[in-house]
């Protein structure tokens, strides 16, 4: 099972007291911001404090920083500053196509020798942010061995669409889509936006339901109490999991009886339904706690 | 750079943060630190220590340091230190 990323949370970057707190609200990985969250006299201040963070502080999960885009003043500053800490994920904004992500991999590449880390342990991840940025989305996703994942980010993507963004999403059903097909054709993961009402959590169930039927395998949050509201959304239900098993169960019956055919309760069964039941399955058993790499 | 060019400012007077405040200092007057802190009590020799190791560190012998604490830990304090220093030397 690939290590689970259900929930993305951000931190800003040069925020002590919500740095030092980011471990304790159990999202499967924490994004340390150097960009937006950051204020622009405050870059350096931000950089400074996350290499900090991450070298000092034990935070039990994956540690992710989001950098400001290379084609900035502060890109390059932060890859320098930061990757001496060896976080675990690297997060571009505002991908535009593969050329960055090469450029970038060369660089972690590099920090990576100099500092004697394993040859490439430290992965990639990039958000689509605009529409260039998702007619590259394939390349971009596969620039990279370090890339795991491709992400949306949708209030910039909205801008450059020059509509608004809608309750039921609508605006951002082509994109989503075309993204998730982007990454599965990579054979990586798929990140969805973030839900900035933190008050709307109808809005926000609503918006999970839509994404986990489009097959994206987490969201990116701005709030702590956002994080188990994802998880519950993304795990099994009972009833998924009592049908996962008696999938594999009738499969294993008739690979023992070499029998061609498989039915459970009238309905045939097939490869693809016995991938989805062991997917079912091990997602479920990541999330308990039990493996999740 | 064993001397500061000019006066800097890094951190914050939010609760964990620190806000450092550098000034140049005549050479030979050695690294001075002002410390105002909730936990001067029981950890002002430590937070005052840190400062001062953070700035040899970095090369630094002649500095005056007013600092006001609002609860930051090591790390914080580390990086407020370093980025005044990169500040004062730009």
């Amino acid at each position: 099972m690939e290590k689970l990323r259900r929930s993305m949370m951000f931190v800003p970057g040069n925020n002590p007291g919500m740095l030092l707190n980011a471990g304790i609200y159990g999202a499967d990985t924490i994004i340390l911001d150097c960009e937006d969250a950051v204020a622009i006299t405050e870059k350096d201040s931000a950089r400074n404090l996350v290499f900090q963070a991450i070298s000092e502080l034990n935070y039990g999960t994956e540690v992710a920083v989001r950098i400001n885009h290379i084609s900035t003043p502060f890109g390059w500053d932060d890859l320098k500053r930061v990757l001496p800490a060896k976080p675990d994920l690297i997060r571009l904004p505002m991908a535009q196509g593969p050329e960055e992500i090469r450029q970038i991999d060369e660089f972690i590449s590099e920090a990576e020798e100099k500092n004697k880390f394993p040859a490439g342990s430290i992965k990639m991840m990039a958000a689509v942010e605009t529409p260039k940025g998702l007619r590259f989305a394939y390349e971009i996703a596969a620039a990279s061995p370090r890339m795991v994942a491709l992400a949306i980010g949708a209030e910039d993507f909205i801008a450059n669409l020059k509509t608004t963004r809608s309750k039921l999403g609508r605006e951002l059903l082509a994109a989503r889509g075309q993204l998730v097909l982007a990454a599965r054709e990579a054979g990586i993961q798929c990140i969805d936006t973030v839900f900035s009402d933190i008050n709307d959590e109808e809005g926000f169930k609503r918006e999970l339901e839509l994404i986990k039927e489009m097959g994206f395998d987490g969201k990116s949050v701005v709030n702590p109490r956002q994080v188990s509201v994802v998880h519950d959304f993304f795990a099994p239900t009972a009833k998924e999991m009592d049908h996962a098993e008696r999938v594999l169960a009738a499969y294993q019956e008739a690979l023992e009886k070499k029998s061609g055919v498989i039915s459970l309760n009238g309905k045939m069964i097939d490869l693809p339904i016995v991938a989805r039941a062991e997917r079912t399955l091990a997602y479920a058993k990541a999330a308990a706690g039990k493996g999740g790499k | 750079m064993s001397k500061l060019l000019k006066a800097a400012q890094a951190g914050t007077v939010e609760s964990s943060d620190i806000l450092i405040s550098l000034m140049p200092a005549e050479a030979a007057t050695g690294i001075q630190v002002e410390l105002v802190s909730p936990t001067l009590q029981q950890y002002g020799k430590h937070i005052k220590n840190l400062i001062i190791e953070t700035l040899v560190f970095h090369g630094i012998e002649d500095v005056q340091v007013y600092a006001n604490d609002k609860g930051a830990l090591d790390c914080t304090i580390k990086a407020r230190v370093k980025t005044a220093l990169e500040r004062a030397g730009e």
